[in-house]
């Protein structure tokens, strides 16, 4: 029984030591870390560049920035190691928000109610986009690619195309603008919505790590038809991470609505590029079955510090979506790379 | 006369495995060829020699008694050597004609346009020489496998083959279709072309072929003729193998009660009205040729595929199997062939994959993961099964044949199944790691289990199994006892067809 139990820690350590070293050094690893060069390179040369870059409201433009952004590519994290693609978060987000408006502006309710509906209509839309995936077989870019005009009609369609004020939640803004570290700490006034994501960032990633929701999201992108000949319920775990998915993109359309305090229906379409460009930019692989967190709050960073960065050198608009577009196309031609050599 | 084809002394190795060695084979003009022998014999590399598609490792071919070299699949075609394989190389969305003449088109005036109505008329024009009644407009999608198989053969011919190599032609034909197939193959014998004919079937063999060439385990057996010789000297030559490794393990003594009984199940044309029963503690060999259904019947029990018709019992109640998912609650396990696609997530590490059938227990509040039990299940697996990984984390596909085979099984031990279908356990295994998994079929079968073992390996059948079902095209043709059973009485059963029942 010593032996046994002494041979397990034996194994245990040596697959912890393994780990470690995969994970500093994997290909995976090498990626993020990668991401994470290019990112420290791109601060270093903006605020050599430019010595507004560094000052503190910048800095927390940038960060006010990326939340959105930065939540919405956790969402498609999630899909994207599975195999599938969402096409639907941007508009989804902006559905959500318009739903919010509706209860707390159209019918008066309390704002815990307003932000319950957000979440749980992003989880409903979600999962219909799931379960198009799963039990009708229909291919995700396609399923969500329909989700995603659908619910930008929806939401001109309930809003009658105008802006919903939240001019009857008084507090609806502090959701996003205040800033709870701001009043303990009033030197880094980090506002609200840069603390849900990150903290909205740590869940994800303990969800995808450690839980069993996770664990089927790698293997349904790793191998979906052996999974179900293990005798796992295939359909009823995709339509749960889709689901997932949704109810973060509900997040994202209340931290929107509350930094710009209204409901813009017409916003939210190009949204979900730049978020499926932060995940893949983060070493996300778009087949599936690998991918971390970590690497796509890296891409986010990577995406709205290059927006802040050239506009700041005052690069013309034109020209920062050329760039935009150049460093995706170099972070899935690294991807690929990566790929060839393992 | 010289031969079209001839072939000396040729040999032909894979890492670790010798597929060929000094194999011989002669084709005259007009002959129809037959290629016999037992999966795995060597047929198909032969063939793929001959079609550019390996190249030789030793050896001499002659080609009208030229020596030649098959440098690549165009390079044989160049020369009029063409090949009809198992499964068709057709683009479905294509016509007829665009097929026969897929880069090959003719142009137009500037060369800039494809000249369709040139490109339809040269297809009618070999389509007439075959005398086949098929539009060249058609689109090949549509038509049956039978006029499919027919658009293949027109494309071997427009090359103006000499030499046409078919590799089991009428596994997917009806009789009828057969016989189109057998009056074409003799419209080409008379206009001088050879034809290497590869089958299982005898009785086909019988109706089409000059000669036959029995291989055996890649080693040339011998060239009879096929009116003078019977089919039981065939079979004889295609088994004749000496058993040396073929030591019957130990057996359990008494078996257990029934496990597993199905019931005139049917599932698509390869499952038709199976019916067998299993007892625990018992290992039940499925044996057959490739494609006789074996597979087909695990995946309708395990509910991968749903059967048309049939009842299943487990544990004598009466169960409704509609999923895997249902399979395994009620302790079916299903170790497909192929592991990579079917079994393993091989991106993963071996202790995901050990536990990715019983998640649900390693979780603390039904959603959060309890590693350190998954780690010290896979562990306790790895030291079970003498898995050599360098530990639970590592990925599985960078891990041994046999190795991957062990983390499926430890995967279904981990779920704790009661009934195991093993489909073709140790292929692409190597012969140290076979003996372990064999010892580990029978531990497994001595604890009680119930196993199905569906091998097309005949020694292998008759060392593992305490009872044999043996297949052919989909429904069982006999049940053996390990004592009666012998390769030539297998080969007998799994070559029985339907159509050579009803003639006896």
């Amino acid at each position: 029984m010593t032996t046994t139990r002494s041979d397990v820690a034996t194994l245990t350590g040596e697959g912890r030591a393994t780990t470690l070293r995969a994970r500093l050094f994997g290909p995976t690893a090498l990626q993020k870390l990668l991401a994470f060069a290019s990112l420290i390179l791109l601060l270093a040369f903006f605020s050599f560049a430019s010595p507004v870059f560094m000052e503190t409201e910048n800095i927390l433009g940038i960060l006010q920035a990326t939340a959105v952004n930065g939540v919405l590519a956790v969402a498609c994290t999630f899909v994207i190691i599975t195999g599938g693609i969402d096409l639907s978060v941007g508009t989804l987000m902006t559905f959500t928000a318009v739903i919010c408006g509706v209860f707390l502006t159209y019918w008066h309710l309390p704002m815990w109610i307003g932000v319950v509906a957000a979440i749980a209509t992003g989880a409903l839309c979600g999962a219909i986009s799931g379960t198009l995936a799963a039990k009708m077989k229909i291919p995700p870019f396609i399923a969500t690619l329909g989700m995603m005009m659908l619910l930008k009609g929806l939401s001109l369609v309930v809003s009658a195309d105008k802006p919903i004020y939240f001019n009857d939640t008084e507090n609806f803004y502090m959701i996003s603008q205040d800033s709870i570290i701001g009043r303990i700490l009033p030197a880094i006034p980090v506002p609200n919505a840069v603390v849900i994501f990150f903290a909205l960032a740590i869940a994800g990633s303990i969800v995808l790590n450690r839980t069993a929701l996770g664990r089927y999201t790698f293997a349904l992108g790793s191998n979906e038809e052996a999974v179900r000949l293990s005798g796992v319920n295939v359909d009823r775990w995709k339509i749960a991470i889709y689901g997932l998915g949704g109810a973060i993109c509900g997040v994202a359309g209340l931290l929107i609505a509350s930094r710009l305090n209204s409901a813009q229906p017409a916003l939210g379409q190009g949204y979900e590029l730049e978020a499926i460009a932060a995940v893949v930019i983060g070493g996300t692989s778009l087949s599936g079955g690998s991918g971390t967190i970590l690497g796509t709050i890296i891409g986010a960073f990577i995406m709205s510090v290059l927006t802040n960065g050239l506009r700041i050198l005052s690069v013309a608009q034109e020209w920062q979506i050329v760039v935009t577009g150049l460093i995706i196309i170099l972070a899935v031609y690294a991807d690929i790379l990566r790929r060839r050599k393992s | 006369m010289t031969p079209l084809i001839s072939i000396q002394k040729l040999s032909k190795s894979f890492p670790g495995v010798r597929a060929l060695s000094d194999v011989q084979f002669e084709l005259m003009a007009g002959e129809v060829h037959a290629l016999m022998g037992e999966n795995g014999a060597g047929k198909s590399t032969l063939m793929k020699i001959l079609a550019g598609v390996y190249q030789k490792d030793s050896g001499e071919i002659l080609y009208n008694g030229q020596p030649v070299e098959f440098a690549s699949p165009r390079a044989s075609q160049a020369m009029g050597v063409g090949i009809i394989h198992q499964e068709l190389q057709l683009m479905n969305h294509l016509t007829v004609a665009q097929n026969i003449f897929i880069g090959r088109e003719p142009r137009g005036r500037f060369g800039l346009l494809l000249d369709e109505d040139k490109l339809n008329a040269q297809a009618a024009e070999i389509l007439a020489r075959m005398h086949l009644k098929l539009d060249p407009r058609a689109v090949v999608g549509h038509l049956t496998v039978a006029k499919q198989q027919m658009v293949e053969i027109a494309k071997a011919l427009s090359f103006d083959s000499r030499v046409l190599i078919m590799d089991e032609p009428t596994a997917a034909l009806n009789d009828a279709e057969i016989a189109e197939l057998f009056r074409i193959i003799r419209e080409l014998k008379s206009r001088g072309v050879g034809v290497v004919y590869i089958s299982h079937k005898m009785d086909e063999l019988k109706r089409i072929s000059d000669r036959v060439t029995v291989l055996r385990d890649g080693e040339y057996v011998a060239t009879v003729m096929t009116e003078t010789t019977s089919v039981e000297a065939i079979i004889r030559m295609m088994v004749g193998r000496t058993l040396t490794e073929a030591a019957p393990s130990e057996r359990s003594g008494p078996q257990g009660e029934v496990a597993l009984e199905v019931k005139n199940l049917n599932s698509g044309p390869l499952v038709r009205d199976v019916s067998f029963s299993l007892r625990k503690g018992e290992i039940l060999g499925f044996a057959g040729l490739m494609g006789a259904g074996r597979t087909e019947v695990a995946r309708a029990v395990f509910g991968a595929d749903r059967p048309t018709s049939g009842e299943i019992f487990v544990h004598g109640a009466k169960a409704s199997i509609k999923t895997p998912e249902q399979a395994v609650a009620l302790g079916i396990g299903y170790l497909s062939e192929d592991r990579k696609r079917f079994g393993l997530a091989v991106g993963m590490d071996v202790e995901s994959n050990v536990v990715m059938s019983n998640l649900q227990k390693f979780l603390s509040f039904g959603f959060f993961l309890r590693k350190l039990a998954i780690r010290e299940t896979a562990s306790r697996f790895i030291s079970l099964l003498n898995i050599r990984t360098p530990s639970p984390t590592q990925e599985v596909r960078l891990l041994s044949g046999g190795n991957q085979q062990k983390i499926v099984v430890a995967k279904w031990l981990a779920r704790d199944c009661e009934i195991l279908f093993f489909d073709e356990p140790t292929r692409g295994i190597d012969v140290g790691a076979k003996s372990e998994i064999y010892k580990l079929l029978r531990a497994l079968a001595n604890q009680g289990k119930a196993i199905v073992m569906i091998s097309s390996e005949l020694p292998e059948i008759l060392r593992m199994s305490d009872r044999i079902v043996v297949m052919c095209e989909g429904r069982i043709t006999g049940e053996l006892s390990a004592k009666d059973a012998t390769q030539e009485s297998i080969m007998h059963l799994a070559t029985l067809r339907e159509t050579t029942l009803k003639a006896a």
